[in-house]
């Protein structure tokens, strides 16, 4: 029996999309874990597209929901990454045309058959996120560090804890270490202080995921992408290894250098 | 501004600013005060108070904030700021 896990953030534009996928793709890539991540946000499909599996949609989320097709028939295999599948969301439905006991049964069904079901969840905290735990072991929290996302956050938290989630883990996205070592930017601790939660990743700003979701490729896969590495690292620490933070240390700058030489220390 | 900053000098860096600013806001979003539960006890308030004192009902304030506990835990707390106008002479009795 495999588990479900449902990755959500309350606001939009985090990286929930970019975050399954990867996770997704890292599961199948690295430990050979059979996946289906499903898009629950039904109407404004996206997950598909990151995966660069638009072209393949036949079926989606509500058609087997309201018994159009056989669950197994909307499922897209993913030819590049062995295990991986996607159930796309409906883009001309909305999020009204599945209910909250209808994606626990689907999920209940998926997780007979494979060891991980990630579910993409919309942003907002209404019927779509109502939908998207409904059938959700665990819960992945997505935030970026900024002030609203970090609020919104704390909301979902409270309605995830309310919901009877027990332990949700946070996935800090798009840090930029050269702004945090400027205090531009909430770092790491000043995040997990105030939202008092476990951390299980953070990934750094990366241009190489802008250039991955153009090529519909995850970044998971790319050695040469440092939110790939720590996507990877995120991937292992889901499947119970231990691996510590990744370094997010940058270079001093021109100017930093120049204030060493002349004995000024660089601010913390 | 660049220029201080040329030297270190800027006293608070914004994302202190934005740590402040979150963890207020948190405070009364985790209460789920709404401001007219907040304008119920405002007004409750005042009418237990004026038994005794007249107050000046356009200055007073009523806010949920963070107090400091101990060395490093705050806790919720709602502040009331009542200017009186003068004490009444029952209270005085």
């Amino acid at each position: 029996m495999g588990q479900v896990i449902v990755i959500t953030s309350g606001k939009g534009g985090v990286g929930k999309t970019t975050t399954t996928a990867n996770i997704g793709t890292g599961l199948a890539l690295l430990k050979h874990r059979k996946v289906v991540m499903i898009d629950a946000d039904i109407g404004l499909r996206n997950l598909d597209v990151v995966m660069g599996l638009e072209n393949r949609i036949v079926y989606d989320l509500v058609d087997v929901v309201q018994g159009v097709c056989r669950l197994k028939q909307a499922l897209i295999r993913d030819k590049r990454f062995e295990n991986l599948y996607l159930l796309p969301a409906a883009q001309t439905k909305d999020k009204t045309a599945v209910s909250p006991e209808q994606m626990k049964n689907l999920c209940g069904q998926l997780k007979e058959e494979f060891d991980y079901v990630l579910v993409d969840c919309p942003a907002g905290i209404e019927q779509g996120f109502k939908n998207a735990i409904a059938g959700a072991d665990r819960a992945i929290i997505v935030t970026t560090p900024e002030v609203s996302a970090v609020r919104d956050a704390d909301r979902v938290i409270g309605l995830l804890e309310a919901a009877g989630f027990e332990e949700p883990q946070l996935i800090i996205n798009r840090i930029r270490p050269d702004m945090v070592k400027r205090g531009d930017m909430m770092d790491i601790d000043d995040i997990i202080d105030i939202l008092a939660i476990d951390l299980l990743g953070v990934i750094p700003e990366d241009e190489r995921i802008v250039i991955s979701t153009n090529r519909g490729e995850p970044a998971v896969a790319d050695e040469s992408s440092k939110a790939g590495q720590a996507y990877r690292n995120v991937t292992l620490r889901l499947e119970g290894e231990n691996v510590p933070l990744m370094s997010l240390d940058v270079e001093p700058t021109l100017m930093e250098r120049i204030k060493m030489l002349f004995g000024l220390r660089a601010k913390k | 501004m660049d220029f201080l900053r040329l030297f270190g000098r800027e006293d608070v860096s914004s994302k202190d600013i934005a740590k402040e600013r979150l963890r207020l806001i948190l405070v009364h979003d985790r209460a789920n005060v709404s401001p007219q539960f907040l304008e119920m006890i405002k007004s409750q308030i005042i009418n237990i108070i004026s038994d005794y004192v007249d107050i000046e009902e356009e200055g007073l304030e009523i806010k949920l904030t963070r107090m400091k506990k101990n060395e490093d835990a705050t806790v919720p707390a709602l502040v009331a700021n009542i200017p009186i106008k003068r004490i009444k002479h029952v209270a005085r009795a």
